[in-house]
């Protein structure tokens, strides 16, 4: 065992932890000390091997080297019950629920006590009184998870983890399912959590939550460990840097938007999803060219569905789409028959959509524009012009490496969509819908996607931006929407508007009280 | 989430793998002969000899292949796009019918102009067959597995009331055909040797073989290299990004079930076109099913598909004269064989993998991506 240096042992030290994968190291020499009682914060680029780190914590992958002590002593992690068993709780970004079954049952899940679920039951319920009292951690025990709120679900989560004696909570991600109102709850209840003890890590990429919340922060970079800061000592453009490597310019350059004629009219739009329900309802709006027009909202409200309906992936239940004025025909109004309108589309989730992963990445380079005669006149497809062009958009787009041939799961996540982006804004749409456009993408390559973004409008483009993040909205936007519920709540320019108004509007509140 | 497989080099993913998983399965099969009280090695001797010792042999051999590799590349190309066809065995029997019936029918074509129309209504009538299925599959939801499995029943009760009560030649006791006129049927390679001076012992090796492999070109082609195949591709590997390519999933469907369904064609006109020379009852002999294991084994490429053809056709030829030199392995020990590749290559494909691919790992430093 080892002897703490100094009063009490700190509640996680990893000591010279390494994990690789084939030939991706993920974690080099990592060394985290979290004290306990505090909130620690852990931030790093997408693929930095914050999950990774995280992962070997509470036992899904065991590390090749190094070790793990808690509260001064070494142990070994091998399955989330181990961790569980040392008192460390994981909260996950996706959460591992069941829908159907009521909270208790949820909470239960796994802690059953027994075969019979009576006995199990009753305690659980109790100790969920308990927590309730202490914490203020309030939830109805027996309602179904499936018809609380998302803010509430998450809770549920976190008493999963306290019930079962968690004394170290790790929140992968958090709030990127929020609303700003459910973040600050959650930040409450992190803080009493604090404040009775508890030892908090905070995984994220959002440094504005970072110094609100955190006590310190450990900043990751390439699988190391490169620095930890006091946050009350830093500044986000400090954490930026040293996420990066380099300097880091947060906010894009942009000359005032000069908007031209409408290309795009929505008229009453209303979209249901696959299920049935109606996800946007009653959604008009204007896009001109030499504008970008953002759609802020909570993941989930209809920016989706909005936006393949625009695309012609999802079909309109009532309401018009013109473009340039015109009606499509109703032959017209599919995915193949919208593009060729010219309109061009970047997908929310390129992983699900805008790329087909096992494909070379000059494979996916074509999807939806495979019919083009320049891939090939006669019967085959030209190999040697489809690498071509695809090894010219790689140098133009700078993506990494540049492999035409490489399959595109093995590209990162901002080359990725580099990909996407260079096969979409190449044809020169007049349109351009773009969703979530930088999400899992590095800080390096978001600078890149955003600078390009802004080149397509000055160079007289229309372009409708869908994001859940705030601050790309702001960086972007020339016209703000809202959309809550599948309803506009609301519309704002963004020197005239800030996160707090923004937020009042993605909860639904339709306008600030006079 | 689950831990990342290290991606294996090309090699070792088409030819390692497989190889590994087909020697398991003899290894097993090499102690269920073990405990019926034979020597496997001397089992082993006896299969290989037979299956290519000579030219009769490899005749043979051959022969089961062309089947097989019709019946696999039929399979495969449903795998590209993401479907199971199980009724590839159904599609070759109705297939039969349709070269039948050209040859019942159209005996005043002339030359071998019949045996085109013969192989061209084969692949019609399979196509057809597997429409069906396809169709459901594409606008009803209807699972392929469930329909396909249902439809080798209607195949079968089909073919079997056709040819006992309609098709059977009047005063004969066989559920039979008539025989082809001589246009119809593809000539075997004995007799096309014969004139060249070379001497083949007579086997049922025939044309059709060339038919399969140009077949597996085609599908290589198309797969890879056209159009109609990178969208078969899309739909396979991500049906929501081949939407979002105005790539319509349902029209794929169709249309790789129609394809698939041609292919099990090729197996009729080996064996009906080349061999029987009349149509017969359950000429497929369970080689449709066999197709898959091939599909499988051969990673759904036609390379591996040829190969894995040829492995089988060597275990059918083989196997028989296991069979007839020790009487205590019966032909159902081919069949365990079969099962067990099956069970390697398909079911247990993975759990190779990952050892081979640390193993890998562990030799060569490759740089990260």
């Amino acid at each position: 065992m080892a002897t703490p240096a100094s009063g009490i042992a700190p509640a996680i030290e990893l000591i010279g932890v390494d994990k690789s994968f084939g030939p991706v190291h993920a974690n080099r020499h990592v060394n985290l000390r979290v004290e306990r009682g505090v909130i620690h914060g852990i931030v790093g680029e997408n693929g930095a091997g914050k999950s990774t780190l995280m992962s070997i914590l509470y036992g899904f992958y065991e590390a090749d080297a190094g070790e793990i002590r808690v509260n001064g002593e070494a142990v070994r992690i091998r399955s989330s019950r181990e961790a569980i068993g040392h008192g460390i709780g994981m909260v996950h970004q996706h959460f591992m629920l069941v829908p159907p079954l009521s909270v208790l049952e949820n909470v239960m899940l796994g802690a059953e006590g027994g075969p019979l679920l009576a006995a199990g039951a009753a305690a659980i319920r109790k100790k969920l009184a308990h927590l309730a009292n202490e914490y203020g951690l309030e939830v109805d025990p027996d309602a179904t998870v499936g018809d609380l709120s998302v803010g509430l679900q998450q809770r549920v989560e976190i008493l999963k983890a306290l019930v079962r004696g968690a004394e170290i909570l790790v929140l992968d991600e958090p709030t990127a399912v929020l609303t700003p109102a459910e973040a600050d709850q959650l930040f409450e209840m992190l803080r009493i959590l604090k404040s009775q003890n508890k030892t908090i890590i905070f995984i994220t990429h959002k440094l504005r939550e970072i110094i609100s919340l955190t006590d310190r922060v450990s900043v990751m970079r390439r699988g190391e460990m490169v620095a930890t800061f006091e946050t009350a000592k830093t500044s986000p453009p400090e954490l930026a840097d040293a996420m990066v490597g380099r300097k880091v310019i947060l906010k894009v350059d942009k000359s005032p938007a000069r908007p031209g004629k409408v290309v795009l009219e929505a008229r009453r739009l209303s979209v249901r999803d696959d299920r049935g329900v109606t996800r946007v309802d009653d959604v008009s709006f204007t896009l001109r060219e030499g504008e970008i027009v953002g759609v802020a909202g909570v993941a989930g409200n209809g920016q989706s569905e909005l936006l393949e309906a625009l695309a012609g992936i999802r079909p309109l239940t009532s309401g018009d789409i013109l473009i340039e004025g015109v009606a499509p025909s109703h032959a017209q109004r599919t995915p193949k028959g919208i593009r060729a309108l010219g309109v061009g589309h970047v997908p929310e989730d390129r992983h699900r959509v805008g790329l087909v992963m096992p494909f070379e990445a000059c494979e996916s380079a074509m999807l939806g524009f495979h019919d083009d005669p320049a891939y090939g006149r006669g019967l085959l497809f030209d190999r040697k012009a489809i690498v071509a062009d695809e090894a010219a958009k790689m140098e133009a787009y700078d993506i990494r490496p540049r492999a035409p041939l490489l399959k595109t799961a093995n590209f990162s996540g901002g080359n990725q969509q580099k990909i996407v982006l260079a096969r979409e804004i190449e044809r020169n749409p007049a349109i351009m819908l773009v969703g979530q456009p930088t999400r899992g993408v590095d800080i390096g390559a978001i600078e890149f996607i955003h600078k390009r973004i802004v080149a397509l409008r000055d160079a007289g483009k229309a372009v409708l931006l869908v994001s859940v993040e705030l601050d790309e909205i702001f960086a972007l936007s020339d016209r703000i929407l809202v959309l809550c519920g599948g309803r506009i709540t609301g519309e704002r320019r963004p020197e005239e508007t800030d996160a707090q108004d923004l937020g009042l509007l993605m909860a639904g509140v339709s306008e600030r009280a006079a | 989430m689950s831990a990342p497989l290290k991606p294996l080099p090309a090699w070792a993913d088409v030819a390692l793998i497989p190889l590994i998983n087909v020697v398991a399965a003899f290894l097993i099969s090499g102690l269920v002969v073990t405990a019926i009280g034979e020597n496997p090695f001397e089992a082993v001797r006896i299969l290989i000899v037979g299956a290519i010792g000579d030219l009769e042999g490899v005749g043979f051999t051959l022969y089961y292949a062309t089947s097989f590799i019709f019946t696999g590349l039929a399979v495969a190309i449903c795998f590209h796009a993401g479907l199971f066809n199980i009724g590839v065995e159904g599609q070759a029997y109705v297939a039969g019918l349709g070269a039948a019936l050209a040859c019942l029918y159209l005996g005043f074509l002339p030359g071998y102009s019949l045996l085109v129309v013969a192989i061209l209504a084969a692949a019609l009538f399979g196509a057809a067959f597997a429409a069906i299925p396809g169709y459901l599959q594409a606008k009803r939801d209807s699972h392929i597995v469930i329909t396909t499995i249902m439809f080798n029943y209607i195949a079968s009760a089909l073919m079997g009331y056709l040819l006992v009560d309609v098709l059977r030649v009047r005063g004969q006791m066989n559920a039979e055909t008539a025989q082809f006129p001589p246009g119809g049927i593809a000539p075997q390679f004995h007799e096309l040797l014969a004139p060249l001076g070379v001497h083949w012992p007579v086997t049922p090796f025939n044309v059709s073989f060339l038919l399969a492999l140009a077949a597996a070109f085609g599908v290589w082609l198309l797969i890879w290299r056209t159009r109609l195949g990178y969208e078969i591709r899309t739909v396979g590997a991500n049906p929501t990004a081949a939407i979002y390519g105005g790539i319509s999933p349902a029209r794929i469907t169709i249309v790789t079930t129609l394809l698939s369904g041609a292919l099990a064609g090729g197996m009729a006109v080996n064996v009906i076109l080349g061999e029987e020379h009349r149509l017969i009852l359950e000429f497929t002999a369970g080689f449709g099913f066999v197709g898959i294991a091939v599909a499988l084994m051969g990673r759904a490429h036609p390379v591996g598909i040829v190969l894995a053809a040829i492995l089988f056709g060597m275990l059918y030829q083989g196997g028989a004269e296991l069979a007839f030199d020790k009487p205590k392995i019966s032909r159902d020990m081919i069949v365990v064989i079969q099962g067990l590749v099956v069970l390697f290559a398909g079911a247990l494909e993975h759990m190779f993998r990952r050892p081979v691919a640390t193993l890998l790992a562990r030799r060569t430093t490759s740089p990260p991506i």
